[in-house]
């Protein structure tokens, strides 16, 4: 597989991408002379690497031979196929540092004390790279492979997309390299820094034009549903990254910068786009997937056309106003507050639309849970969106909250859905596209993809089950009253209670890792050629083809 | 009534009504905090922070302590009889951004100033689970031995100047005479540096007294967290919201 095989030949916008490519080296070099930080010198050098392969990457494909027009268009599958691969490696390396911290707080000598290793510093590591880099491009590929299949139309461009998928994983590398080396804003999934964010907001508007280019080339009358998801999705996305990441740096070659708001509004512009990270990044895009790979997995069409409508309309529209309640009992007024509360809890009326929609796709189809693994990992994604966006909402009630907030209970319910719903529906989507995309017969093993469902399930279990009892735990110890009217509790009883949870959290994480790894071996092996001999469970016809009785 | 049928087939409708539809709720929530004058409430005490607490809290947004540490105390009572007075917006006005936290793996840190001595904290920076067994926080050793770089920190006055923090040309003239006055107890600005920034506290916090240290900014960070606004005349019913 290399790159060149779909570009084709020239490309008009060769000349102009490579005058930019050179002065992005330009501007590299610039910035290794003139930092004023380390870390921005660093950061100067991987940007200039990034532009030098992307001028010999214009080079190859200029002396590549044209390819042979066949008969009709082809898709860009080159793409996916390298979206594909990247998912399944940031998605190992995102859920070891997960581990890796989990571990840290059952057992803090892990730290090693120094800079580079500590909790602070790895933490955002992980979510970064299990949203931004896992989900980010489980997102770029899938919306590659289905605004194509459903336009029935090649990508548009040919240089565009790849500028998207390298310069957004550019943009991964930046950022994580930066938290290492203690360059963060601090705002809780918005912590790259300015000139990482600038970066992100270039490649970001290249990826819309790529997304709605490609529309425009459709040859069905009717955009279908999942579009309009990833649509919402790149658009929401890149409003809500501009206006949280408005900053002014210290310096035009220095690394650290100043967010343009100051305190509650700060707080709430941050949960404003935090939990609409949340409502568009792991959700709108995510259920894109599950309306393009659910009705093609079940072969089934999408339950209800008219609940399609009604659920993304208002999963949108009331998505946005949740953030405060990530802020009650708070400085923020209590205005506001009230009207976060109100919109989460009419949040679960789409959510739960959006679920049924999923679920009831499978009406007909309910047997082929038994013989599809891959199935069953999608249609347990749903289940799980549906339980996480009910425990929201509960969540998102004040008076639950003043227990909930600041404690494990938030990292559980972000795990129920991170785990349940982001990263099944994901795998569900890479088990369903490889075979297609490199033309197999079918996956290496379905055995293994049973495996791997079965060990992940256990660990989202063990994971979310823990975290519940110590986020419940600490919450009552906090508030504990002793029979003269003290505190019960020290802070420190309270975290000395939490070891036995979070040692079961970590061997959660370590099966779900586990899991990661049987199926990009089972990918690898699919990539190969392979295919294990195993007795495959007997289908049963599709049900369409059996008379009514 | 427009049919559903025109969106689906028009792309650039349907992006401009997604865009009118996500806009609405951040719209109605947000632009109100920036010009109802009730939102932050009257106070007196705030001021910017010195050049050194500013370091500081630079070294906590780097080594990423709002992880695992809040800067806000609810007003519930068990919040405030733990932590002290329930926090108020004003109490970070200057905060850009703000460090209020989603988890508390820690304690509440927005009135640990004062709580603890300067030794506790090199200390416990140094070895927490040398003074706290049960702690799960991770060890600092080498923050008191790495040297404040103060070379940028005018300029970090600066930018948060532009954003609207009201430093001004004197402060960012003695920025660097400044940070060093007040980890060094002997130092001649320790008087302007007092006059620049009421309550402000100048000694040498990580007791090492030959170098000024990245542990020296932190501490001297951490001991003025929450001691700025007097709640002792501060009245609630004035601010109601």
């Amino acid at each position: 597989m290399t790159m060149s095989n779909n570009h084709g030949g020239n490309s008009a916008m060769s000349y102009p991408v490579g005058v930019a490519l050179a002065g992005g080296t330009l501007l590299g070099l610039f910035l290794m002379a003139r930092a004023v930080d380390p870390v921005m010198a660093f950061h100067g050098f991987l940007f200039l690497a990034f532009c030098v392969g992307g001028i010999f990457l214009l080079i190859r494909q200029h002396y590549a031979p044209a390819p042979t027009v066949g008969a009709g268009m082809t898709y860009n599958d080159a793409i996916t196929r390298a979206g594909v691969i990247i998912s399944m490696f940031w998605g190992v390396v995102g859920f070891l540092a997960g581990l890796a911290i989990a571990l840290q707080l059952a057992f803090p000598a892990l730290n090693l004390d120094l800079p580079w290793t500590n909790f602070g510093r790895l933490r955002p590591v992980h979510t970064s790279a299990v949203i931004f880099a896992f989900g980010g491009n489980v997102l770029l590929a899938t919306s590659f492979h289905v605004v194509q299949r459903t336009c029935r139309a090649r990508l548009a461009g040919e240089i565009a997309p790849w500028f998207v998928l390298w310069g957004y994983n550019l943009f991964i590398v930046i950022a994580a390299s930066g938290y290492v080396l203690g360059v963060t804003q601090s705002k809780e999934y918005a912590e790259p820094e300015w000139y990482a964010d600038l970066w992100l907001t270039l490649v970001w508007v290249v990826y819309l034009l790529v997304f709605l280019a490609t529309l425009w080339r459709r040859r069905e009358p009717h955009i279908y549903v999942a579009n309009w998801f990833y649509l919402a999705f790149i658009v929401t996305v890149a409003m809500l990254h501009i206006v949280n990441n408005l900053a002014v740096p210290v310096s035009w070659a220095g690394t650290k910068s100043y967010s343009l708001f100051a305190g509650v509004q700060d707080a709430l512009t941050q949960w404003w786009y935090g939990h609409n990270a949340v409502g568009f990044f792991l959700t709108a895009g995510f259920l894109g997937i599950m309306y393009y790979f659910v009705p093609k997995q079940a072969d089934r069409p999408v339950y209800s056309y008219r609940l399609s409508i009604v659920h993304f309309w208002s999963l949108i529209f009331l998505y946005i106003w949740a953030g405060p309640h990530h802020l009650h009992y708070t400085a923020l007024p209590q205005w506001a507050q009230t009207l976060g509360m109100t919109f989460s809890i009419m949040l679960w009326m789409p959510s739960w639309g959006g679920m049924i929609n999923g679920l009831m796709t499978l009406s007909g189809a309910w047997d082929k849970l038994r013989t599809d693994p891959v199935l069953r990992m999608l249609v347990v994604s749903v289940a799980f969106y549906g339980m996480s966006t009910f425990e929201g909402p509960v969540m998102s009630i004040r008076a639950v909250n003043s227990l909930s907030h600041y404690t494990d209970w938030t990292v559980g319910h972000v795990h129920s859905g991170a785990l349940g719903w982001v990263a099944f529906v994901s795998f569900g989507a890479l088990y369903a596209l490889t075979p297609i995309l490199w033309r197999r017969q079918r996956l290496y093993s379905l055995q293994l993809v049973s495996a791997h469902f079965w060990i992940a399930s256990i660990g989202i279990v063990l994971y979310i089950t823990a975290m519940w009892v110590s986020g419940i735990l600490q919450g009552l110890m906090w508030r504990a009253y002793d029979s003269l009217g003290f505190l019960e509790y020290s802070f420190v009883e309270t975290v000395a209670a939490m070891h036995p949870f979070y040692v079961i959290r970590a061997l959660g994480g370590a099966l779900f890792v586990a899991g990661a790894l049987i199926m990009a071996y089972n990918l690898w092996r699919t990539v190969r050629g392979d295919l294990r001999s195993e007795a495959l469970p007997a289908a049963r016809p599709s049900p369409a083809a059996v008379p009514a009785e | 009534m427009i049919r559903h049928a025109t969106i689906e087939k028009h792309s650039i409708l349907l992006l401009v009504l997604i865009l009118i539809v996500v806009a609405i709720g951040g719209l109605v929530q947000i632009t109100p905090l920036f010009y109802l004058e009730s939102t932050i409430e009257k106070v007196q005490g705030m001021r910017p922070y010195t050049p050194l607490e500013l370091a500081g809290r630079n070294i906590y947004v780097r080594e990423g302590c709002y992880n695992c540490h809040s800067q806000m105390i609810r007003s519930l009572r068990d919040e405030v009889e733990r932590y002290g007075p329930y926090s108020l917006a004003a109490e970070s006005m200057y905060d850009h951004p703000f460090q209020w936290g989603s988890k508390r793996t820690g304690p509440d840190l927005a009135r640990v100033g004062g709580r603890y001595s300067d030794e506790w904290h090199v200390e416990h920076m140094n070895d927490p689970r040398a003074l706290v067994p049960e702690s799960v926080m991770p060890g600092y050793p080498f923050l008191a031995k790495t040297p404040l770089d103060t070379a940028q920190i005018a300029d970090d006055l600066r930018a948060n100047r532009a954003v609207g923090v009201p430093y001004t040309d004197e402060m960012i003239e003695a920025a660097v005479a400044d940070a060093h006055a007040q980890a060094d107890p002997q130092a001649a600005g320790a008087e302007a540096l007092q006059a620049r920034y009421p309550k402000s506290q100048a000694r040498d916090f990580d007791g090492n007294p030959a170098m000024v240290s990245d542990l020296d900014a932190l501490i001297a960070y951490l001991q003025m967290l929450g001691t700025l606004v007097d709640f002792g005349v501060y009245k609630p019913e004035e601010n109601l919201r």
